[in-house]
């Protein structure tokens, strides 16, 4: 008894009907226990009846709906548009429902090659929306392949909606792989950085957990989260469907700086001869970068973009984001927002034999932080970063509280000090344009060199998209399209991984140009190598799902930072100075990244090495993208 | 003792047009040295320089004094090249190659850098 499919869905009583069956059940669990290896040793596996005793006339084979059917209706109902995920037996049932019940709309199921790929491309994804699409894995060796790209998430504070397949009850595994598909805690591997978790054991408790898991990855800061879907709650027949209840994702609003706090604040900026505002991850939305606006330009104030996010416009005249050091060193008050790095942007720091570090700020200069991250901080991982000294902290969402800051500071303002913040202004524009100038002189060095610069290169870029909706989805060339791009709208950057582990700009540009293409808009990236040969089947998946994309390489050759760190190590040795290419180079033989990306039906050029090919090259590709095809051209590059 | 020699021998380079006192160095095996020796890696094959990992070194009027000490006992992020890595006539001819450097076209007779 109790042991065909039927039957051992009711055993967990998730359906009122079915509790009177697994009742009786429960009530002789040593029956249970004691039947089943007899069961085994006189008759074959292969064989249900004979383990089941059901005669076959009775046996049921097949069900209209089962439990993965309700919980897409709980996917459905979170707005989930995607979930990017390799297939896998341990979330068979979710996946068949997402096809089939859900018609493999909202959410549509995108053919992911690596588990890491599918959480990058959820990753960017969300940064362009706003809001997390779906990850599925297997809780065990999915979850292990994915555990990086959930990490850089967690890092960047980005959401995403990750459901991993377990099967949990030892007694109704299959033989064999099952066994090693399955763990007793599978959240626990990525514990340490999603921001909550759970291991649902009923239907009911799956759709109240989905529901509080989204407004947790929705709250600042924003982070990962996940969910155990069971095998056996996934495959169980659904017979009393209706009376399961999708539960409401509800809406926290995000948290705002304490009144106190911000007016103290407004009080230090508005008397500050040298303030300086400094954003990482401050914008969260298109208001968020209006908001900053505003308060700058009600302060006169510079801000410096630090690029977690589009926090601000390139060619507005109070960006100075070039002029970091100078700027802080002089600053009487530091408005920093939403900062991954506070000790760092007020401290420099000496990498040599014994390491060094020095506070660059005036003596006296305040400090005013506002940052989500003040509310929610773990141990193991540490991410957090040097602890800053800091005169007013605010635990609080940067972007949610510009506007009472910014209507603090209008409230104090004096005609004298807005003739301070002109006259501030008109210097600090002037700043900005020698800055922009000088920029354009130091693109010229190397201009025509081969390899190619990775200032032409990103002119030669900028040259082909300027005219376009365009949208960097990822950025693997430094500073240069910063310096000389006209960046003015929200989604045109969207930061970067967030953890610093590579393999993130590959997948990232292609779940950033997911999001755009509903848009029509022009997704571009800049692709490194050495990224690009981490997981490089996601050119597939661009190829699969016909997403557009634009991607030029900035091929360097080499795992570049490491080259150099292993520099420094020989010169600090004083040995073997001619020997950092090894084991940080990629060359030897050379890969052909266009062959790579063409057997994988991308339109693809490369690789390309006279700088006066470049710009047609990206015409031609460009060309391609428009048709909706994604497109990639492989440039030889300068180190950096 | 050796940092007022250092001192003194800066003091002596910021008096001095860029090439005085340099060494005969040569260019040729300077270039090959900057790419063995990795300082390609930080200031560019060009010598051009990038924001995040090192200085412009092309029509940088550092003179060769200077140059030396700074290679030898670099005040920041540097690593340094000591003696015993790069010996005097290697210094001379990184500086040499340094010095051979092209001028940059003029940034207005660039149309790409105009947008
Ligand atoms: C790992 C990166 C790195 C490498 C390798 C490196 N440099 Fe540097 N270099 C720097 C940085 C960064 C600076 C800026 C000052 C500082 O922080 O030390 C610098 C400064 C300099 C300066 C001073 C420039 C000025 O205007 O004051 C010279 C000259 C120089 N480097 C030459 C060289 C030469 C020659 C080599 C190879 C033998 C080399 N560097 C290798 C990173 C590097």
């Amino acid at each position: 008894m109790a042991k065909s499919r039927k039957f051992s869905a009711d055993r967990r009583k998730f359906l009122k009907g079915a509790a009177v069956a697994g009742a009786a059940t429960l009530a002789a669990p040593g029956e249970t226990a004691v039947a089943r290896p007899a069961a085994r040793v006189t008759a074959p596996l292969q064989d249900p009846r004979a383990e089941t005793g059901t005669p076959p006339e009775a046996e049921v084979l097949t069900t209209d709906h089962c439990g993965s059917d309700f919980m897409v209706d709980v996917i459905k109902s979170l707005d989930i548009e995607y979930f990017c995920a390799n297939p896998g037996s341990s979330f068979r049932a979710l996946h068949e429902s997402i096809v089939n019940y859900g018609g493999n709309q909202k959410p549509e199921f995108i053919t992911c090659c690596h588990e890491e790929s599918s959480v990058a491309m959820a990753h960017a994804y969300s940064k362009i929306e706003g809001k997390p699409i779906g990850v599925m894995a297997h809780g065990t060796v999915g979850l292990q392949h994915a555990a990086m790209g959930i990490y850089n998430a967690y890092c960047d504070r980005v959401p995403v909606f990750i459901v991993v397949g377990n099967s949990l009850d030892a007694t109704q595994r299959r033989p064999g792989v099952e066994w090693e598909h399955s763990v007793q805690d599978a959240a626990s591997i990525v514990r340490d950085f999603v921001k909550w978790d759970d291991t649902p054991i009923s239907l009911g408790h799956f759709a109240e957990s989905a529901a509080r898991a989204y407004k947790i990855a929705m709250t600042p800061p924003m982070e990962p989260v996940l969910l155990v879907a069971d095998s056996d709650l996934q495959e169980r027949p659904l017979s009393e469907k209706d009376k399961l209840r999708v539960q409401k994702a509800t809406r926290t609003s995000p948290p705002q700086g304490d009144s106190g706090a911000v007016a103290e604040a407004a009080k230090l900026l508005v008397a500050a001869q040298n303030p300086v505002i400094v954003a990482d991850r401050a914008a969260r939305t298109a208001a968020g970068m209006k908001y900053l606006m505003e308060l700058a330009e009600t302060l006169q104030a510079p801000v410096l973009d630090q690029g977690g996010r589009m926090n601000f416009p390139t060619r507005h005249k109070l960006n100075l984001s070039g002029r970091g050091r100078p700027l802080i060193a002089e600053a009487d008050v530091i408005l920093g927002l939403e900062l991954t790095d506070f000790w760092g942007t007020v401290n420099s720091y000496r990498d040599q034999l014994e390491r060094t570090s020095r506070r660059i700020t005036k003596p006296g200069t305040k400090l005013i932080s506002i940052t989500a991250g003040d509310l929610y901080i773990k141990s193991n991982y540490q991410d957090f970063e040097r602890y800053p000294e800091i005169d007013i902290a605010m635990a609080a969402d940067a972007e949610a509280t510009l506007p009472a800051l910014t209507e603090a500071v209008k409230r104090l303002i004096t005609p004298d000090r807005k003739n301070a913040f002109q006259a501030r202004g008109a210097k600090l524009a002037a700043a900005h344009d020698a800055a922009a100038e000088q920029a354009r002189k130091e693109a010229a060095y190397g201009w025509d060199a081969s390899p190619i610069s990775t200032a032409r290169m990103s002119a030669e870029l900028w040259a082909q998209i300027k005219n376009e909706d365009w949208s960097l989805v990822s950025n693997g060339a430094g500073g240069w399209p910063q310096r000389l791009w006209n960046f003015d709208k929200y989604y045109q950057h969207i930061g970067g991984s967030g953890g610093a582990g590579v393999g993130y700009g590959a997948p990232a540009s292609v779940g950033g140009a997911l999001a755009n293409r509903k848009y029509g808009r022009l997704s571009v990236s800049i692709q490194n190598d050495g990224d690009l040969m981490y997981a490089p089947g996601v050119l597939w998946t661009a190829s699969h799902h016909r997403i557009p994309l634009l991607s030029v390489m900035h091929n360097n050759r080499a795992y570049h930072q490491e080259v150099m760190h292993l520099q420094r190590m020989g010169n600090r040795h004083n040995r073997g100075i001619d020997r950092a290419y090894i084991g940080t180079t990629i060359e030897d033989p050379n890969i052909d990244y266009a062959k790579l990306a063409q057997s994988m039906s991308w339109y693809a050029e490369g690789p390309i090495t006279d700088p006066k090919d470049l710009g047609p090259a990206i015409k031609r590709a460009l060309a391609a993208v428009k048709r909706g095809e994604p497109a990639l051209v492989d440039v030889v590059s300068q180190p950096r | 003792m050796k940092s007022l020699l250092l001192i003194l021998a800066m003091l002596a380079g910021s008096q001095n047009p860029p090439a005085a006192n340099a060494p005969r160095g040569d260019a040729q095996n300077g270039k090959t040295l900057f790419m063995k020796y990795g300082c390609y890696e930080c200031h560019g094959r060009e010598g051009q320089g990038s924001n995040a990992t090192g200085p412009r070194l092309n029509q940088n009027p550092i003179t060769y004094p200077r140059f030396v000490a700074y290679i030898r006992k670099p005040s920041g992020e540097m690593p340094p090249y000591t003696a015993k890595v790069v010996n005097d006539q290697q210094a001379a001819d990184l500086y040499a190659f340094l010095q051979s450097l092209p001028k940059p076209p003029a940034v207005d007779s660039i149309p790409l850098l105009k947008q």
